[in-house]
């Protein structure tokens, strides 16, 4: 009998293949989308902790300077003969690839790095030349040099590993040391640090590593597309179940009637839906495979470009979002066939064949109680909300909340259109818009989602996009920027620029940590290139004159919001007490805080650092000629000279590469919307013909008919067009004020972008269009014996 | 003492953890070295130093010692030089690596640790006069070969002793050039079997002042030697009587035995294969392995026919090669303390 019942379930599908579809299809594209994310965001992590098991960062203490100013060999030695287990690392880059020179020897033996040498030539690694292990894709990637590269598979995506005396000589940094691993077990007798080496910091082992912290906010930005683009194929999903269930109505009375017991059929149903659901799964994590194939080397580059976080630009198969995706997928279609499935198990034997108005009891008081109580919920959040999460739960919260009141706000709309229209034709339309509307309202739920995702997510992107500009501007005002590698090769710039420019600018900056968070400090010159270009957020009257007077320092706004640091307060430095905040700077792109004092005041508290950097002020037109005088007679590399226009394009390089996933990902999230609408209308088409068949029995043509329904289509994408942007609004000022400050820690001025939103509109209404076109066409083309068929059915 | 040549070469042809297998390397860069040579007067103090030319070298020191309390205690600290190219230098590039080992053994512990170091920074090396080995914080340095100060440390022990030869230098083989192999592989060898120790233990229960005496072995060639034994076993043995003895036996198809005889009176006399025999008596597990831990020794040609016992059978050094390394008591023809070292005993 099992078999019997099932083919009987399952010949549904075969009479209705575009349900299955349907179903397949929505479920499949939810999947994908939650699994490509996923998948990019388990690559990126697996990056992350690959490149930091290469030196076992966050698990080994540090002995670093304060500085960041490098420690010489001498120190080194000096630790080691004093009874300190240290291991030295030199880091850097080459070209892309991040070269990290170590010493075999001494290297604590659990580091990924001393298993990458496991195997190794160790004289052909420690003897100049040298060799480079890396990846094969990471080698390629890698300039010329003389050292031999040799592909070692274990290695971090993006990190080379080199012995510690080639890393300087590539680096062009000799005798220079970056910082010295701790090892765990040390032995007797150790000299204290302060005796050997005063001015290292030991930093304790962390557990967990800084581009972890950072990137979180990233990943959790991606997961939530992933998830919102989900519940998006969700609600597809929803609607080809619910409308499966109504139409086997009469088909499960009759097999109740003969005698099939309703355990079994609802049994035999859950079966039939997993089964659909394992392939829609199936399809779907092999479209999200695809997907994330095709967006990581964006992200990858985003990731290198904001945080410095090597990801591999290859994807692995990895079981974790496999399973995450069938999961979904399973979860997903439980979630949207419950309740058919519960009142089919509440279904009286005898219960009327015909299908109950689909849906129509959702859009009852309870659903516009529910998503006014979302609606509170988010504003409350605006308030009172802290962290990320709650940042988070806000979104969700406008979102949904927006979504569930889309229906009664359009019926109320309709009805208000209703009782304004003359004549009968156009009555009719307006009721039959409104009593199609429990039917198409998942439907247009979605479009509304992706739309103000899409209004949300472009306005934020476009508002950093100026400001950013803007920033990136103003702040980097010197022509030229070089960077030196030691005192002696900055006096020999120095010099040769003597009376070549207009001014040099020291960049003197050292890490310390203030109020737990790491810190950059920077010493500027008092000169107009600062007063001129950088803009306060908030300040003291005179703000750059008590600088300059050393009354106080400038902070920047990640500084000011994390650690809470207002006008005037004080702000806490290793040496020689605190000094008050004078005023707050914006500082876009950058992870951490910083603060600047007077040159005069930085060189007084921290006379052991010594500018490396500069910047240069000069006629933009003689870039080029300094350029090439201080290669020939300071005779620093190219490397170390960097003008203001390739800074500039770096940085917006970047920004866009930030911002291409994003809006890829908005475009899919539209296009499954699109799809749900047509899903929505092909299934309504069949059902409607009831109400069609009078009408066109009193004379209105087939063709008419057509029109009105694609009118109708259009006419209601484009009230949730017009519903959607305030609710996009809402997000964007979600985004910018409250998501980017706890996830960045700058707020961004929110700017308006009319012709975006309207070219959005246009390509909703065209997603309408395409929608309604094929059933409109088949409206057209149908048999007026299926219209007159109406009038001989029971139904 | 043939044996430590080939210790070393183990040990540095062995794939270490986490390091290279590379160190074989070695065996394929050999041009360039010199080669110990017969008619080479050794120069004191120069030749206390480091000979960068050559491919390796050690200074290899044991001690046999004893608390107040009369406890027996063992000490090592050995300094290898491994050159991959016949070349001094500065810098992170210059060819010579070092390796140290130290240990102290008591009857109920046996703490060991090891160092690596690169020679061209600083970080370890040997000068001549006056005299410093160091790597890291360990050294053994004096004003003079004769007066020395030892130090090492570990996460569970450090030690600090002065040394004071008894005795003259004993230059091993003809006048310190001393042959390996029937082929001809030598390498310069000599010894200061006498130093008296005094001075300081640092372990987990506390200090301990200890007295004792220590040998110290010098030596350094170029020559690979053939490795058709599977392992060895080296007694260094001083009697109350004041005689030493040194002897090993190379374990193989047919084991080969070598001995050297320093009398009380400082005369030096050498062993060819078959005088020395030693027999192992028990066995004990350490490690995963079996090793013999008591031995019957015999030189009948002076009389001696004695029996060891391990201070500490768990004496085994866990080192990048591991061996077993530790104090030894003796009772029989003759009474004494000795160290004894034993490689090859597979898992």
């Amino acid at each position: 009998m099992t078999a019997a019942l099932l083919s009987a379930l399952l010949s549904h599908w075969w009479r209705n293949p575009v349900q299955l579809f349907t179903l397949l299809a929505g479920l499949s594209l939810g999947t994908a989308l939650w699994t490509g994310v996923q998948a990019i965001n388990a690559e990126a992590r697996a990056s992350y902790d690959d490149a930091a098991r290469t030196l076992d960062e966050g698990q080994l203490a540090q002995l670093a300077t304060a500085s960041g100013a490098p420690i010489s060999e001498q120190t080194y030695v000096a630790l080691r003969r004093a009874g300190w287990l240290v291991s030295p690392v030199i880091e850097g880059r080459l070209g892309s690839v991040r070269i990290i020179g170590i010493d075999p020897l001494t290297l604590p033996r659990d580091t990924g790095a001393a298993r990458m040498m496991t195997g190794a030539d160790l004289s052909g690694f420690l003897i100049p030349p040298g060799q480079i292990l890396a990846q094969a894709e990471t080698l390629n990637r890698l300039p010329d040099t003389d050292a031999a590269r040799i592909a070692t598979p274990g290695a971090a995506p993006g990190v080379a590993i080199t012995d510690i005396g080639v890393a300087q000589l590539l680096l062009n940094r000799v005798g220079q040391i970056d910082r010295l691993m701790v090892t765990p077990e040390q032995p007797l007798g150790q000299r204290p640090l302060a005796d050997v080496a005063p001015d290292l910091l030991l930093t304790a082992a962390q557990g967990s590593t800084d581009v972890a912290r950072l990137t979180d906010s990233f990943h959790l930005n991606l997961t939530a597309f992933g998830l919102l683009s989900f519940v998006v194929g969700l609600f597809i999903v929803h609607g080809a179940i619910g409308l499966a269930f109504e139409q086997r109505r009469p088909m499960l009375r009759s097999l109740r009637a003969l005698g099939a017991p309703l355990n079994r059929l609802i049994a035999l149903m859950v079966l039939e839906l997993a089964g659909l659901a394992l392939i829609a799964g199936g399809v779907g994590i092999a479209l999200g495979y695809a997907m994330a194939a095709a967006l990581l080397p964006d992200v990858a580059a985003t990731l290198r470009g904001l945080y410095g976080a090597e990801v591999a630009g290859q994807l692995v198969l990895r079981p974790v979002w496999v399973i995450s995706g069938l999961a979904m997928a399973l979860g997903g279609t439980a979630a949207a066939a419950a309740g058919s499935l519960w009142s089919l198990a509440r279904m009286p034997l005898l219960a009327s064949a015909l299908p109950q108005a689909w849906g129509a009891a959702r859009t009852g008081r309870a659903q516009v109680t529910f998503a006014l109580v979302l609606l509170g919920l988010a504003g409350a959040l605006t308030q009172w909300g802290q962290g990320l999460l709650a940042g988070f739960v806000l979104l969700g919260a406008l979102l949904i909340g927006g979504a569930l009141l889309l229906p009664p706000i359009l019926r109320a709309v309709l009805h208000w259109a209703e009782a304004r229209a003359r004549g009968p034709l156009a009555q009719w339309f307006w009721a039959d818009t409104r009593q199609q509307l429990p039917g198409l309202s998942l439907a247009l739920m979605a479009l509304l989602l992706a739309m103000a995702a899409n209004v949300g997510v472009s306005t934020m992107v476009s508002s950093f996009r100026l400001t950013f500009v803007a920033f990136l501007d103003q702040r980097l005002a010197s022509e030229l920027y070089v960077t030196t590698a030691n005192p002696a090769e900055a006096d020999r710039v120095l010099n040769s620029l003597e009376g070549t420019v207009d001014a040099v600018l020291p960049l003197l900056s050292m890490r310390q940590s203030v109020a737990g968070q790491p810190v950059e400090l920077y010493g500027a010159r008092d000169h107009a290139t600062y007063r001129d270009n950088w803009h306060l957020l908030q300040a003291v009257p005179d703000a750059w004159d008590a600088l300059a007077r050393g009354e106080g320092v400038l902070i920047n706004e990640q500084l000011f919001r994390r650690a809470g640091l207002g006008l005037g307060a004080p702000v806490p430095l290793a040496q020689g007490g605190a000094l008050p905040v004078l005023g707050i700077y914006g500082d876009y792109g950058n992870p951490i805080g910083q603060i600047v004092l007077t040159e005069a005041e930085f060189r007084a508290r921290y006379p052991e650092v010594t500018a490396l950097r500069f910047g240069l002020r000069l006629d933009p037109g003689r870039v080029p000629d300094l350029r090439a005088k201080l290669q020939a007679d300071a005779g620093l590399p190219a490397s170390g000279i960097v003008d203001q226009a390739a800074i500039k394009a770096l940085s917006l390089d970047v920004f866009e590469r930030t911002f291409l996933v994003t809006s890829a990902l908005n475009m899919l999230t539209l296009a499954v919307a699109g799809f749900a609408i047509l899903m929505g209308l092909l299934t309504l088409a069949a059902m409607r013909l009831p109400q069609m068949a009078p009408v066109w029995a009193l004379g209105v043509t087939r063709r008419h008919l057509a029109l009105l329904d694609l009118g109708r289509a259009l006419l209601l994408a484009a009230l949730t067009g017009v519903l959607a942007l305030p609710l996009g609004l809402a997000l964007a000022w979600a985004l910018l004020a409250i998501v980017n400050v706890e996830a960045f820690g700058w707020r961004l001025p929110m700017s308006l972008f009319w012709m975006d939103y309207l070219r959005l509109g246009v390509f909703a209404l065209l997603a309408a269009a395409v929608a309604a076109a094929w059933p409109a066409w088949r409206l057209s083309r149908m048999k007026p014996a299926r219209l007159l068929g109406v009038f001989r059915h029971e139904r | 003492m043939s044996v430590r040549i080939w210790l070393l070469l183990m040990l540095l042809a062995a794939p270490l953890t986490g390091l290279a297998q590379g160190f074989a390397g070695l065996g394929s860069r050999a041009e360039g070295f010199a080669l110990p040579s017969p008619d080479r007067v050794l120069q004191f103090p120069a030749d206390h130093g480091a000979h960068p030319a050559f491919r390796i070298e050690w200074w290899y020191l044991t001690a046999n010692m004893t608390g107040p309390d009369g406890t027996p205690y063992g000490l090592q600290w050995t300094l290898f030089r491994s050159a991959l190219a016949p070349e001094d230098g500065q810098g992170w590039g210059a060819p010579q690596l070092w390796m140290g080992h130290a240990a102290v053994t008591t009857p109920t512990a046996h703490h060991v640790t090891e160092r690596l170091a690169r020679g061209g920074i600083g970080q370890a090396g040997v000068t001549a006069a006056p005299f410093a080995a160091w790597i890291d914080d360990w050294s053994l340095t004096g004003p003079d070969f004769d007066h020395l100060r030892l130090t090492a440390s570990g996460p569970d022990f450090a030690y600090d002793v002065n040394l004071q030869a008894r005795g003259p230098l004993v230059l091993h083989g003809q006048n310190g050039y001393s042959v390996k192999s029937a082929q001809g592989q030598a390498s310069h060898y000599y010894s200061q079997p006498a130093f008296a120790l005094s001075g300081t233990l640092r372990l987990a229960e506390g200090e301990v002042k200890v007295t004792g005496s220590a040998w110290l072995d010098r030596e350094w060639s170029s020559q690979p030697l053939a490795q058709d034994q599977t392992g060895w076993d080296w007694f260094s043995l001083s009697f109350d009587s004041g005689d030493k003895l040194m002897g090993f036996v190379l374990r193989g198809a047919d084991d080969y035995t070598s001995a050297t005889w320093i009398g009380a009176d400082g005369t030096v006399t050498s062993f060819k294969d078959g005088a020395f025999e030693a027999r192992p008596l028990t066995w004990h597990n350490v490690a995963g392995r079996s090793v013999p831990v008591g031995w019957q020794v015999r030189l009948p040609i002076r009389g001696v026919d004695v029996t060891l016992r391990a201070v500490n059978p768990d004496a085994w050094m866990a080192t990048s090669v591991p061996y077993w390394e530790g104090p030894v008591t003796l009772t029989g023809s003759h009474d004494g303390v000795g160290y004894l070292e034993m490689t090859g005993y597979g898992e």
